[in-house]
């Protein structure tokens, strides 16, 4: 039973055992930090197929590599900047060139790393790993999705980045309403006419925030969770921009080269309309809790209202 | 094969070498040239392969992490019949199943991609933690080049091995102690490597020349023989071996012209006529 406490970690890593009860390939790798995710509670259960190989996070993608083409499906997990910024070219090379399969989990995304501040901070992993040929990359919404979503992250054959919140973001689904998900389609969540804001992770919830607030004021708001940045599920959003004609992306990443970036993209070639981006700009991370760093960072409501008003304003 | 069987074996990988690269007029020869008798040892009589089936389960693997000695590897397999020696004419024309560093989904019988200098250490370590896992008694053998030796994760995969005393490992250093940019004690010097190793947890072994089959084979039976640690075969090799104006080239022979009549003369060289 999922409940407004339930961390996502906990659901990835009973996720993750159950994948590890049903496949025997399944071997899971942790660079010193499984504590955090709690991988190290597989240990005691699979001392054979877990793996903590220190900290150094290039060797453990090379390994996992290694194990693929062995003919094992490795699980890599580590904090978001370290699964991707670190090792960019041991996923490029050892991983996706070479055509291997890994689900590499990157905890923590954008301000969530919150008091580890900066360095912790990844605000440009979505961005690196997009370009890479084939590289699928998940962030769960929350954890009713997550659940519902696990079994198809680890059906994939490739390289799968799954860029997740440790913690218990708001829930935006309710078990009770056994919503099914698809890994590759985006979830309209509330039908508009006006603008589409298109949401990832915690800023799923400040869309729909913002969506309530500006009802008040008469506007329209379709708000589309987006879980999968890559591939795009680019039918959903050209659909709806058609629909509403301006498009308002919200995400907890840099401006450039994730959401933002997929959007205007497919926007451009298939149905040009204003958009507006509520996202990281040109600003690196640093220390503080959530609340603060929406505010630093231009990730509040306030903010995604604004933005909305601008893109129906260039719509005239 | 015996010792004879196996020189002649080196000479006709270097031939192919020499034809390979010979073939596109330039290449990464110095480097290939250099493990062509550890190659010759391997292929000629320890590993468990079979060219007829390259994905064989429980095979012994090889990964040359020092990727852009493919024209090396590639010359082995072709010897060795995993496919037809025209093949390594076609060495980096477009579309080529032979690419100039070492692709394991274009080329039948290379176990693993590599050419990021420093990734195939750590995937020879995954590949020898799989084979531990699925008890199939498989031998996995890495080659790494000295300069690639510069790269942090060849230590962090070497701390891992050790670690985790991967006997099954057995890893080679091809120390011709030259790199692209110059020799390597002028660039980054890594001696005593054979007491890095060792301070990694590695049974180490130092051929003292590189370049004798009989000395390589007495190293790697030495080396299935010790339990518990990996191994790391530090072989003293020379850049370029076997043909006397590419070994005059260093340290600049890293990758050099191959024009058609200089072939010739390597391969004449390589002969003995």
């Amino acid at each position: 039973m999922i409940t407004k406490d339930t961390l996502m970690k906990e659901v990835f890593v009973e996720g993750l055992r159950k994948y590890m009860q049903e496949d025997e390939k399944v071997v899971v790798l942790d660079a010193d930090l499984a504590k955090c995710l709690g991988t190290n509670k597989l240990w005691a259960d699979f001392p054979d197929r877990t793996f903590d190989v220190g900290i150094s996070e290039a060797n453990m993608v090379s390994i996992a590599a290694g194990l693929s083409a062995y003919g094992f499906k490795p699980v890599v997990t580590t904090f978001a900047p370290f699964a991707t910024r670190r090792c960019a070219d041991q996923i490029m090379i050892s991983l996706a060139y070479a055509k291997q399969n890994a689900v590499i989990v990157g905890t923590d995304p954008g301000i969530c790393a919150e008091l580890n501040g900066g360095t912790h901070m990844p605000l440009e992993d979505i961005g690196m790993l997009r370009s890479i040929p084939g590289v699928v990359i998940y962030e769960p919404t929350d954890a009713v999705e997550l659940a519902a979503l696990i079994p198809q992250v680890f059906a994939q054959k490739g390289v799968v980045y799954v860029r997740l919140h440790r913690k218990n973001p708001p829930l935006i689904y309710s078990e009770e309403e056994n919503r099914k998900f698809d890994l590759f389609k985006a979830d309209v969540l509330k039908e508009g006419k006006d603008v589409t804001i298109v949401a990832e992770g915690i800023m799923v919830e400040t869309a729909l925030s913002a969506a309530d607030a500006l009802k008040e004021e008469g506007i329209s708001c379709e708000v589309i969770a987006n879980h999968t940045v890559k591939p795009l599920d680019e039918k959903t959003i050209v659909d709806s921009a058609k629909k509403t004609g301006a498009v308002v992306t919200c995400e907890n990443h840099n401006a450039m080269g994730a959401l933002r970036s997929a959007v205007c993209e497919t926007l451009c070639e298939n149905y040009p309309v204003p958009v507006r981006s509520v996202a990281v700009k040109e600003q690196f991370g640093e220390v503080g809790k959530v609340a603060y760093l929406r505010k630093a960072m231009h990730m509040e409501v306030t903010d995604v209202i604004d933005a909305v008003k601008e893109a129906i304003k260039a719509k005239k | 094969m015996n010792s004879a069987e196996l020189k002649a074996f080196a000479k006709d990988i270097r031939v192919n070498i020499v034809n390979c690269i010979g073939s596109i007029g330039s290449g990464h020869v110095g480097g290939s040239l250099s493990i062509a008798d550890v190659l010759a040892v391997l292929y000629g009589k320890h590993m468990n392969v079979d060219p007829k089936n390259p994905k064989m389960e429980g095979r012994d693997r090889l990964v040359c992490s020092k990727g852009h000695a493919g024209p090396a590897v590639y010359s082995v397999l072709a010897e060795k019949g995993f496919f037809d020696k025209d093949v390594l004419l076609t060495l980096n024309k477009g579309g080529t199943t032979l690419p100039s560093h070492c692709d394991m989904n274009k080329t039948p019988g290379v176990d693993m991609t590599a050419g990021s200098l420093g990734q195939g250490l750590s995937c020879a370590v995954g590949f020898a933690l799989g084979s531990r896992l699925k008890k199939d008694g498989a031998t996995i053998y890495a080659i790494i080049g000295d300069g690639e030796t510069d790269e942090g994760q060849i230590w962090e995969a070497a701390l891992y091995a050790g670690h985790q005393k991967l006997d099954n490992l057995i890893a080679f250093t091809d120390y011709n102690k030259c790199q692209l940019d110059g020799y390597t004690d002028k660039i980054n010097g890594l001696d005593p490597l054979d007491k890095k190793w060792e301070a990694f947890n590695w049974d180490v072994i130092v051929v003292k020349d590189g370049n004798d089959v009989d000395e390589i084979d007495a190293a790697i039976e030495k080396a299935k023989k010790t339990t518990g640690k990996p191994h790391m075969i530090i072989l003293n090799t020379v850049k370029g071996k076997g043909v006397s104006f590419i070994e005059d080239a260093v340290p600049g022979n890293h990758s050099m012209p191959m024009p058609q009549d200089k072939c010739a003369i390597a391969i004449s060289e390589i002969r003995g006529e």
